[in-house]
């Protein structure tokens, strides 16, 4: 690992520098994918602005851009974030801020290289919204914490070997406050993960079932009573690849509805071209919108307009897949498959029909947040508009009626 | 497609927007612009004189070389933003971009170079000659031009002209034997008659110009006055989306404002869900409206090929994000808002004269049906 900890600011020079190094040890379009994610990591050119020896440099995040720049005019492919969503969107800013060296050494490498998946252990059948209500408890047993509950929505848990896991440390202490932050190796005896069957009839989530589990008090992240504010942490990451370019025009829900209108003369309407066009107006002003914020988080400048990026998103391919849907008239009728499927890590749902699309857009509006919560999260953080009376936040957890 | 350009302030935008918000948090309050609303003199000529004059932003399209500022569409945009936001009775779309943004698209020559001199100068206040509510039409019939010498004499008649009782210069569409011109008229030429009519938006004059026997010069020919046009109308529409982004952005701020203070039942009234979450769409409303209207002012700034695509994707968004804007303004203020002594109307009457100035949202998402390859049944 280069050692540049006593070096000031770094200058986007001399992370060209680094590419450049990195480009000539390793053939960035011969070297196994893998393997050049790994030298990436090592040269700190994963997450410039992550410590030193965390894959980064210490580096300002505006100058992440400088490094997707470079490695593409070297040839190197952009990576595919796909690899490991959950981990690299919220898996590695969490570890970075809250882990201990230890634990940064060991979990940021094979997370960046796509070789240790991650999942996020937070939602359980009793706490959705309500996520500081959860009941997962973990008792102290010496140098462990003996796990015990159930959490569900979890993406990617049967491919995942590394868990952000919340759990319930003191039922005594309010709701917020006796919550403590965990890195779960899902290896563990006592993990067991089973499909969770969705409305579209496949298996993209995850229940999983924690019995007995014993994590070492070593991957405990952060204090003990600390878990909200980590948790928040990795909330607030949201999944946007810096120095990815921007999605093209018509490249959401509105391609096959344009496509459709385009190809057949035959379904079209005065009432439905407004709708069409609407749903493209939509469609293209979000796209701008989740650029504004690529380019602000490039800049080193996030706000917080990606809760109402997600907001938009929602409404708009529900909108919009229902459109489709209407458009194929009597083919409408028709469901491709509901056959359980899993779907598995990098897969794509692609060439399904409408109808999956329109009953899996029900999801977006609930899955990360729902809108109601999103809107409260604006209202809240940005507006600033007082909070409601609430009566749960000062009893003890374990006095909230469920 | 064409990479997306910056949707983002540079410096120089912030510095322009601090400069003038100063300006008119001195000059401009909204207690000066109702006031003026129950005079006979709708136009605050000494804020025109500090906005176009001492701060040189009349100028800002032009050229240096002309007498202007040498800036683009994405400085007039913050202008825009801030005037609007303060719903400022001044002419400045008229002026700075409509009139301007014509004759910076015709051909050069010494009356539309010396036109472009004063209106940057701010000495003289332009206007472009079509109703306000003009997009995507075919040129105008409405003035006809007989040759005069090297000049024009014009005969018509043409409504709802932004600013017509005010402006100095007309830049002015007319058929010369079935050919297209644009021809500039002086304000005092004789048979050159101005009206103003009361307007939804008391801020915003139009009115009605007749032609009778006017003199005029001729600034475009039949090579170049529709291209000239349908430029300025693409930026004016364009840039109204900052007009629009400003006013929305205002009618948010002071619901917020009195969501935190006013109390009914014991609470604020901001703690209740029913407003917290229309407060909270409309922020987000307005935050895909700012990257959409940046994105139409970058496209004219950039003489970028999407340009057209950009000014009715913006038309066909920030229009009804402005009126829904001001209208939950209005109710989230429950009664205070729906007087007269409150400024909310004054945001709702110009969001909702800015949603027919230039178009309406559903004729630019005709329009951009065309632009797009989707069309209509």
């Amino acid at each position: 690992m280069p050692d540049n900890t006593s070096v000031g600011v770094v200058t986007a020079e001399e992370v060209r520098g680094r590419v450049r190094d990195l480009a000539a040890a390793h053939d960035p379009a011969g070297t196994d994918p893998v393997a050049f994610l790994g030298h990436r990591f090592d040269a700190g050119l994963a997450w410039v602005h992550f410590p030193v020896g965390c894959g980064g440099l210490g580096a300002p995040r505006a100058l992440q851009q400088v490094v997707e720049q470079e490695l593409a005019a070297a040839g190197a492919k952009p990576p595919n974030v796909y690899r490991n969503p959950i981990g690299l969107g919220m898996g590695a800013p969490t570890v970075a801020v809250h882990g201990t060296d230890e634990q940064r050494r060991r979990l940021l490498r094979p997370l960046w290289t796509g070789e240790e998946v991650w999942c996020q252990l937070f939602s359980e059948p009793g706490a959705g919204s309500d996520l500081a209500g959860l009941a997962t408890r973990a008792v102290r047993d010496g140098d462990d914490w003996v796990v015990n509950g159930q959490k569900v929505w979890t993406s990617f848990a049967h491919k995942a070997r590394w868990a952000m896991l919340l759990a319930r440390t003191d039922p005594d202490l309010p709701k917020h406050q006796g919550l403590t932050y965990f890195f779960l190796d899902m290896t563990l005896p006592g993990v067991e993960v089973r499909p969770l069957r969705q409305a579209t009839g496949q298996a993209e989530f995850n229940e999983v079932f924690l019995t007995d589990v014993r994590i070492p008090d070593a991957m405990r992240a952060d204090e003990v009573g600390k878990g909200w504010a980590v948790s928040n942490t990795t909330l607030m990451n949201e999944r946007v690849a810096i120095g990815g370019g921007a999605a093209p025009r018509e490249g959401g829900a509105i391609a096959p509805v344009a496509k459709l209108w385009r190809e057949h003369p035959e379904v079209r309407t005065g009432g439905l071209h407004d709708r069409v066009m609407r749903a493209w107006v939509e469609g293209e002003v979000a796209r701008l919108a989740n650029e504004r914020i690529r380019q602000q988080l490039a800049a080193g400048k996030p706000g917080p307009e990606g809760s109402a990026a997600k907001i938009s998103f929602a409404r708009i391919n529900q909108e919009t897949t229902r459109l489709w849907l209407e458009l194929t008239g009597e083919d409408g009728l028709a469901y491709d498959d509901w056959t359980m499927r899993r779907v598995d890590l990098g897969g794509s749902d692609g060439g399904r029909g409408p109808g999956y699309y329109y009953i899996r857009a029900k999801g977006n509006s609930i899955e990360g947040g729902t809108t109601e919560i999103l809107r409260g999260v604006i209202a809240d953080r940005v507006l600033e508009l007082p909070r409601e009376p609430r009566s749960d936040t000062k009893l003890p957890w374990k006095e909230i009626p469920r | 497609m064409t990479e997306i350009p910056s949707l983002l302030y540079s410096e120089i935008e912030d510095d322009v927007r601090a400069t003038l918000r100063g300006l008119l948090a001195d000059r401009c309050s909204w207690n000066d612009v109702l006031t003026r609303v129950d005079t006979d003199e709708p136009y605050d000529d000494a804020l025109w004189k500090a906005v176009g004059e001492d701060l040189g932003l009349a100028g800002l399209l032009v050229p240096e070389e002309l007498g202007g500022a040498g800036g683009t569409a994405r400085e007039v945009a913050v202008v825009l933003e801030e005037l609007a936001r303060a719903v400022a009775p001044v002419p400045y779309l008229a002026s700075a971009v409509l009139a301007v943004g014509a004759l910076l698209a015709a051909p050069e020559g010494p009356a539309r170079d010396g036109a472009l001199g004063a209106l940057a100068a701010g000495a003289k206040v332009g206007t472009l000659a079509v109703p306000a509510t003009t997009y995507g039409a075919p040129f105008p019939l409405t003035v006809t031009g007989a040759p005069d010498g090297d000049g024009l004499v014009l005969t018509g008649a043409v409504t709802s002209v932004l600013a017509a009782d005010r402006a100095d210069l007309l830049v002015v569409p007319v058929v010369v034997a079935g050919e297209p011109y644009l021809a500039l008229v002086d304000g005092t030429a004789p048979g050159l008659t101005r009206g103003r009519i009361t307007t939804l938006d008391a801020t915003r004059p139009v009115g009605p110009v007749t032609l009778d026997g006017v003199p005029a010069a001729v600034v475009a020919g039949p090579d170049a006055a529709e291209a000239a046009l349908r430029h300025a109308l693409g930026l004016g529409a364009a840039l109204l989306a900052s007009e629009q982004l400003g006013v929305s952005e205002r009618a948010l701020e002071e619901a917020v404002n009195y969501l935190k203070v006013r109390h009914q039942f014991g609470r604020p009234i901001g703690s209740y869900q029913a407003l917290r979450h229309r407060a909270a769409d409309l922020w987000a409303d307005i935050a895909a409206a700012r990257a959409t209207a940046r994105y139409a002012a970058a496209a004219f700034a950039d003489g970028s090929p999407d340009a057209e695509v950009a000014a009715s994707l913006a038309q066909a968004y920030c229009g009804d994000v402005a009126v829904h804007a001001a209208e939950e303004c209005v109710q989230m203020h429950g009664g205070i808002g729906f007087t007269w002594e409150h400024p909310a109307h004054l945001y709702l009457k110009r969001a909702m004269s800015l949603s027919l100035l230039l178009g309406t949202a559903d004729r630019h998402r005709t329009v951009l049906g065309g632009l797009v390859d989707l069309p209509p049944a």
